[in-house]
């Protein structure tokens, strides 16, 4: 009778062991893909990722090449009537919405005269910055960056 | 006796006006119904070369015509309210939009061009006045899963409900091309063109 008591009592012990060591976020000393114990508050979540992927400079291949566009452009016109890039990326608006502001070389004329404004030969910005989708290379190549740019 | 059957007849004779008033009732509401149906159906607005060739042209290149799903908004969707006193109030100053029919004010594409800065803030200013009562029909802010939406839309949304701007504010020019606007850029030579601060109105200042 003793002993099965004995051997109850180190049976509960040894199953509820692990249960102790979770609640004092003991790992021991294992590292989770989190890098947090479970019970440690959700910092960055996902966002961090989200972030990353659309609000991150894109890097560029060429060293004269344009930025690069880092969002879906299709439901931004620009027209005669409205430039909507101007929007987000003018000097006037670029830091109320956090973006990149256009470029003060894009204020010379083609005399290299610099103007107050944006100058007409500027104003078509995805003939230069352009989006990025996710497709592979229709062709496979051995393209390297310029050394110093790498 | 005699006294007894006019009574009767006159007993009968409102009766039978009541059945009478009663059918007239239901075939007037009918075709109250039916015929304010037609006037908010796409077919309808189509019937003037005023609208199939300017507005709807444009419209079909855009989300709200054409979409992964087919879930389609018509004219009247966004451009009659639901509910009825502010549905009729839309329709009676509708019959100005017939005056102007018949006057021809915008019956070429290059007067309605130069109409469209006009008529474009005509909505901006309603849609406004009624906090974009016609986008939250179908769009409801508090069933937004901001985890599926893109990063920068997320946080704009975010932003802006808190800030108490309504969708209008920002959402210009969705489903019909822009009027010129004078962003400030130097690219303005339309006299006609809209101020900045009107296309992208500052958000209400804090009432705490």
């Amino acid at each position: 009778m003793k002993s099965r008591l004995l051997i109850t009592a180190a049976l509960a012990a040894f199953l509820l062991a692990p249960c102790a060591s979770f609640a004092a976020d003991d790992t021991g000393g294992l590292a989770s893909l989190r890098g947090k114990s479970i019970s440690a508050p959700d910092v960055a979540g996902s966002d961090a990722l989200r972030k990353a992927i659309e609000t991150e400079p894109l890097d560029r291949d060429f060293t004269e090449q344009p930025p690069l566009v880092t969002h879906a452009v299709d439901e931004y016109p620009v027209t005669i009537a409205v430039n909507k890039c101007m929007d987000c990326h003018s000097w006037e608006n670029a830091r109320k919405e956090k973006a990149t502001k256009v470029s003060v070389t894009h204020f010379n004329d083609a005399n290299g005269k610099k103007l107050s404004t944006i100058s007409s030969r500027r104003y078509f910005c995805l003939q230069c910055h352009v989006p990025q989708t996710d497709a592979k290379p229709l062709i496979a190549n051995t393209y390297q960056r310029p050394a110093g740019t790498r | 006796m005699n006294d007894k059957k006019t009574h009767q007849t006159r007993r009968q004779r409102i009766s039978l006006g009541i059945v009478v008033a009663f059918v007239v009732g239901i075939v007037f509401a009918a075709i109250f119904n039916v015929t304010l149906a037609w006037t908010n159906s796409e077919d309808f607005c189509l019937y003037c070369h005023e609208m199939k060739d300017n507005n709807y042209r444009e419209y079909q290149n855009t989300v709200h015509y054409t979409n992964r799903s087919g879930v389609r908004a018509v004219c009247a969707d966004c451009h009659v309210p639901k509910e009825f006193l502010p549905k009729m109030w839309r329709k009676l100053k509708a019959s100005n939009e017939l005056l102007h029919k018949f006057l021809g004010s915008i019956d070429t594409t290059e007067k309605f061009e130069a109409k469209r800065p006009e008529l474009a803030q005509n909505e901006w200013r309603r849609m406004k006045a009624n906090d974009s009562q016609e986008c939250r029909n179908c769009h409801d802010a508090n069933s937004f899963d901001f985890s599926r939406q893109g990063y920068r839309s997320a946080n704009q949304h975010m932003e802006g409900l808190a800030a108490g701007q309504t969708c209008i504010d920002c959402h210009k020019g969705l489903a019909h091309k822009l009027p010129p606007i004078d962003q400030g850029i130097g690219n303005v030579v339309d006299p006609n063109a809209i101020p900045a601060s009107v296309f992208r109105p500052a958000a209400p200042a804090k009432s705490e």
